[in-house]
């Protein structure tokens, strides 16, 4: 077991490795270009000389021309790739040496996006556990409604964003909501399914026992189908907050809002602040991991102490 | 007023119907079970558009269903080249690129324990990302042209599809291994004719969910930046100009778009996978 879990720790660590070795390889023949010129106007001797050659030249042959270069590709300002160690310093700086209040904090930008996220995410699972109660114990609800959720899943609905928040913002409402609106019908949909998928799980042998019982149907909802449908519900609410997290953060975008990790990633993208991007997005991911993580947590937990767990 | 108590009237009469034929003895058949959901939908449309003309809510804010229609109707041209733009250039090309990609990489994973134990909960972790993000580094790299949509669409649809082959290709049981052993199979014939058929449901689970990946991907990639045609671009730029029936023409457009791609890969699905218990029956 022990060098088992040894083994894949060891093998992680390879392909995080590797991964981070391309990605500054990558750097080299991504920004080849940009350096060259600049290092022509601080004086250097850059081959060929003259910058339209340079553009019909391949990257590669620049690099193969320049070696002496390569060192500044990870050190550029405004890179078409940025280093590794440049999205950690601009993410160390940006959080931890910001104030919190900072206009330029990313933890500033998080809470923002993160604040929605929840606010959201909470409304759509309660409504979507609610809806999910009632296609179980209703027929003509799982008739009529049950198809179209399942449709929903199907189609890109996070079109829907830029319009929700312009009509919510012409009626007045602006800031967290139009936001968590979108994260709420996101993540509405996939805790649907999942939970009609879970009260519906506990097999005829089960419900049987509890008809011999005489167990009345609330008593036979919190006491068999509502514990027996964890499992589904922990692995919906994961897709959904995942879900809801992008939906805030494109719902971010349409407004040119100034706050949030989509602000920042828009603000970024007009005006070739990659830097930024790359750390907003590396921020977002964090968020998402972290998200995740806990609600993992919280699985693991509740379905221990209900004897759930394998 | 006369036309909200109207919708009303008209909610009662679907949910009735609809609790008729949930409770008659048809609730089973094929018939029930479109017609059900089927109501259901025109009922809502309907009682949207007494609704919206009965309160006067403005048509700008949230246009009736009829106005929809019409927009819809009157814009076909355009709906078509953004549809062709958007679907059939970013999102199809990514889409094939992308499946293409994992299905090979998720071969080499599978051969490799070593890749598997390094690579699998990498892609794990990539897979409940929000991926959509590097839409604007695609862009700033591929250009505004559907080559950088088709970009994020293969990094949308690569886990997901490399995680759902890879669980595949283990299904077959040591049993059924040890028997293609025993008939001296070499690893290509033993993948061919076993590994890769049980695989067959997982895979197409991959491919079914990638389908809704590539449509938010090629969508939500022309926010960042895309000429002057194509759905998302369409989008932001009719809610800017408050014209939103366009947008409800193109969420239509969408929506028809993205259940009609999802069909397509089910039915392809049902045909080859035609064996497993789900498709049988």
């Amino acid at each position: 077991m022990m060098s088992d879990g040894f083994k894949a720790i060891w093998a992680v660590l390879t392909v995080l490795a590797v991964i981070v070795v391309l990605w500054y390889a990558a750097c080299i023949p991504m920004n080849i270009k940009g350096v060259l010129t600049e290092q022509e106007r601080a004086g250097a001797e850059v081959q060929p000389t003259s910058a339209k050659d340079r553009r019909d030249m391949s990257e590669f042959g620049l690099v193969l021309n320049n070696s002496f270069a390569i060192p500044a590709t990870w050190e550029q300002d405004r890179p078409r790739l940025p280093a590794p160690h440049q999205v950690a310093i601009e993410i160390w700086e940006t959080t931890v040496q910001k104030k919190i209040t900072s206009k330029r904090s990313l933890i500033y930008h998080g809470w923002v996006t993160l604040s929605a996220t929840m606010l959201g995410f909470v409304i759509g699972t309660g409504l979507g556990i609610l809806l999910a109660v009632g296609i179980v114990h209703s027929r003509v609800m799982d008739l009529s409604v049950m198809p179209w959720a399942i449709v929903s899943q199907t189609i890109p609905i996070i079109a829907l964003a830029p319009m929700i928040i312009v009509v919510l913002y012409s009626v007045g409402i602006q800031g967290i909501i139009p936001k968590a609106v979108i994260s709420a019908y996101l993540s509405f949909f996939p805790v649907v399914v999942g939970m009609v998928k879970g009260l519906r799980s506990p097999d005829a042998m089960q419900l049987d026992l509890l008809r011999t019982y005489s167990a009345s149907r609330s008593q036979g909802f919190w006491k068999l189908r509502l514990p027996a449908s964890m499992p589904y519900l922990f692995t919906s609410l994961k897709i959904g907050i995942a879900a809801s997290l992008v939906g805030a953060i494109v719902g971010e975008l349409p407004t040119g809002a100034v706050a949030g990790l989509g602000a920042r990633l828009l603000a970024g993208s007009y005006y070739g602040q990659t830097v930024q991007i790359w750390s907003a997005l590396f921020a977002a991911a964090i968020l998402a991991a972290c998200l995740v993580g806990l609600l993992g947590l919280v699985e693991r937990t509740v379905l221990k102490r209900m004897g759930m767990a394998q | 007023m006369i036309l909200v108590l109207f919708a009303i009237v008209v909610w009662v009469l679907g949910w009735w119907l609809n609790s008729r034929l949930a409770s008659g003895p048809y609730a089973d058949t094929r018939l029930v079970r479109f017609l059900a959901p089927f109501i259901f939908g025109v009922t809502i449309i309907v009682i949207w558009e007494l609704l919206v003309r009965g309160l006067e809510v403005s048509l700008v804010i949230l246009p009736a269903p009829s106005v929809i229609a019409v927009r819809f109707a009157n814009s076909l041209p355009i709906l078509w080249e953004d549809f062709v733009q958007t679907i059939i250039k970013g999102a199809f090309s990514g889409y094939i690129i992308g499946c293409f990609a994992a299905f090979l990489m998720a071969i080499a994973v599978d051969r490799w324990d070593f890749l598997r134990l390094g690579l699998l909960p990498v892609g794990n972790f990539v897979a409940a990302l929000p991926i959509v993000g590097t839409a604007p580094i695609l862009v700033m790299w591929f250009g505004f042209d559907w080559h950088s949509k088709a970009a994020v669409v293969v990094v949308m649809v690569f886990f997901p599809m490399l995680v759902n082959t890879v669980a595949g290709l283990r299904e077959a049981t040591a049993m059924q291994r040890d028997l293609m052993e025993t008939y001296a199979a070499t690893y290509w014939q033993s993948f061919l004719k076993l590994r890769l058929p049980a695989a067959m449901p997982f895979i197409f689970n991959g491919l079914k969910i990638s389908t809704t990946l590539a449509l938010i991907g090629a969508i939500v990639a022309e926010f960042f930046g895309s000429p002057t045609l194509g759905m998302g671009f369409r989008i932001s730029t009719s809610v800017g100009q408050l014209s939103l029936d366009m947008v409800w023409a193109e969420i239509v457009v969408a929506a028809l778009a993205g259940t009609a791609f999802y069909g397509l890969v089910a039915m392809i699905e049902k045909a080859v996978t035609f064996w497993h218990p789900s498709q049988r029956g």
